[in-house]
């Protein structure tokens, strides 16, 4: 059956179609993210290829595994475990030891992902909950950003305690951090890449982001401050989250109302752990918390039916 | 397995296996996830509370006549405080160790579910040696669960069996299987494994091993929405049964 017969065939709604695939928007969301990675390959050495490779290799063998085991479809082709596993890496230390990525990729993959149903039923982001498992479990390998002879604090850090940084560098990523966080500009040409497509809209990133810098404005004692909001937001895994994790289709609402509500959320949570929190980064936490809230806000801000029309206020007039 | 019912031994295997007041009923749900960081706690908390279920069950029946209907739950917290005051000084005095890890939650099997739901369920409407083995039955069945667990819990999250570290596992360890999440997650794999386990054994064998309530016990299962997963599913088996037997015959 060729495509256009394809279109034409009688089925049950939907019955508008186009040509995107899950694998062709997986696609393009990973070539989205291949400015921030090759910067991080550039940036902290060749030892992250291999934790990149052995995440991504990792994730795709599980999704086989498990549904192989369970006689399920066999559904690598559609790309989705490699982009969590890619994310997943995208969001380790440059020098963590590659046994850890193996077990990230497999909470990533099977207990966030397959056991809820697979792809379009996990409840989080798997990359993110697989993250978040990984840094209460390995804290001292999580958060370890060490490399080559640099060691310290992240910018974060050294902003929550005081300190002075260079936000410069920051939007260009020579700082520390993980792989994929640390520079802004790869992350931004990679979201200009997805919104020029309409893979992502500006909805969610927006609203978040606004609400971030509004919440750090009121609570965050420096008053609004050119200079420390952009360190807040160049710092840490912000903008990565953003654009790339907090867009992600399963695990936001679908609707306009329901997006504004969830970028507020995000914005909300993150700025408190941020300014509140013992830790200087949240947004991984914030995002997941807010994941969970998207069957609620979507009971709020249901999709309207199809030629549905909202009576009027004082009944029908005759 | 056809065992007479409200027997002793029939009582123990119901708290163990059938009805499994972890497993199955999924009742308790405080201790079992709270204190089941390791193994040793497992036993200990759940040994204790087996003694309490059991004296519990035991005078509750003795009683049953007596208790007016009106204020029987009043009467079963008296009775369970009690055996539950006793084994906590009994522990502070010869396990001391033990005592202060568990911490508030010996006294708190006072409200322990699994304890008002025998006395309310069982005790309360049968003899006293029965209701005594159901009690135990039902200890034994919730010391077994939340030991694997806390066995289980112990042995990934801080890499040691019963306290003994397993050479350099802790190294590797995710801590957060001694944490909260870590007991929701091994509680759930331990419910499916024996559901999966239980499931094999009826389809192979035809035996109802798991809970059948019907109609007639009171259950109101027709009108329940699980219908099709408990009552139903066995009633499904039954007749897959029944045709193959059929066939067998035909074919003799």
């Amino acid at each position: 059956m060729n495509e256009e017969m394809n279109l034409m065939s009688v089925t049950s709604n939907p019955h508008i179609r186009d040509n995107w695939t899950t694998q062709k928007i997986m696609m393009h969301v990973i070539i989205a993210l291949m400015p921030a990675t090759l910067f991080g390959v550039w940036h902290f050495g060749a030892y992250t290829i291999a934790v990149i490779l052995v995440t991504v290799i990792s994730a795709i063998f599980f999704e086989f595994m498990y549904e192989k085991l369970l006689k399920l479809p066999i559904t690598i082709g559609d790309c989705s475990a490699a982009l969590t596993g890619l994310l997943l890496a995208l969001n380790m230390p440059p020098r963590i030891p590659l046994w850890i990525c193996v077990i990230g990729a497999f909470v990533a993959i099977v207990l966030v992902k397959q056991l809820f149903g697979g792809l379009g039923q996990n409840f989080m982001n798997p990359a993110l909950g697989a993250r978040c498992f990984l840094v209460i479990s390995f804290a001292s390998y999580m958060t370890n950003f060490a490399y080559d002879t640099y060691s310290g604090a992240t910018p974060l850090a050294q902003l929550k305690a005081g300190e002075l940084v260079n936000t410069f560098h920051m939007v260009v990523g020579n700082e520390m951090g993980t792989i994929g966080e640390v520079s802004v500009l790869a992350i931004v040409i990679g979201a200009c890449y997805l919104i020029l497509l309409g893979i992502i809209d500006l909805t969610i990133p927006g609203t978040y982001i606004v609400t971030f810098v509004i919440f750090w404005c009121i609570f965050g004692g420096k008053g609004i401050d050119p200079y420390y909001i952009t360190g807040q937001l160049a710092g840490g895994g912000l903008m990565l989250g953003a654009f790339f994790m907090a867009t992600d289709y399963v695990s936001s609402p679908i609707t306009f109302k329901g997006r504004v509500i969830f970028g507020i959320l995000l914005g909300i949570l993150t700025g408190v752990f941020r300014v509140f929190a013992s830790g200087a980064e949240g947004v991984s936490y914030a995002i997941i918390i807010s994941n969970l809230f998207v069957p609620l806000i979507e009971r709020w801000a249901p999709l309207k039916c199809f030629g549905y029309v909202k009576p009027e206020k004082g009944g029908d007039k005759k | 397995m056809n065992l007479e019912k409200n027997t002793p031994l029939e009582r123990l295997y119901n708290g163990i296996v059938k009805e499994n007041p972890t497993l199955v009923i999924v009742l308790g749900m405080c201790p079992t996830l709270a204190v089941t960081t390791s193994a040793m706690n497992g036993i200990g908390m759940g040994l204790s509370t087996t003694v309490v279920l059991a004296l519990a069950n035991l005078f509750i029946s003795l009683l049953r006549n007596v208790i007016p209907d009106d204020i029987r739950i009043p009467s079963f917290i008296v009775i369970i405080a009690s055996f539950v005051t006793m084994v906590d000084m009994l522990m502070q005095a010869y396990t001391p160790e033990l005592y202060k890890s568990l911490g508030i939650y010996i006294p708190l099997i006072v409200v322990n579910c699994i304890i008002f739901g025998r006395a309310e369920a069982y005790a309360y409407k049968n003899k006293p040696l029965a209701s005594f083995f159901d009690g135990i039955g039902m200890g034994l069945g919730f010391t077994a669960s939340i030991t694997v667990i806390g066995f289980v819990r112990e042995l990934i999250g801080s890499g040691a069996v019963f306290g003994h570290t397993v050479g350099n596992l802790p190294d590797y360890s995710p801590t957060i299987f001694v944490m909260a999440p870590g007991a929701f997650m091994v509680l759930a794999t331990l419910i499916t494994i024996r559901a999966y386990i239980i499931n094999r054994i009826e389809e192979k064998s035809g035996v109802r091993l798991a809970v059948t309530h019907t109609d007639e016990e009171g259950a109101n299962c027709s009108a329940c929405a699980f219908r099709d997963n408990c009552a139903g599913k066995f009633e499904k088996v039954e007749k897959m049964m029944a045709e193959k037997e059929k066939e067998k015959e035909g074919k003799a």
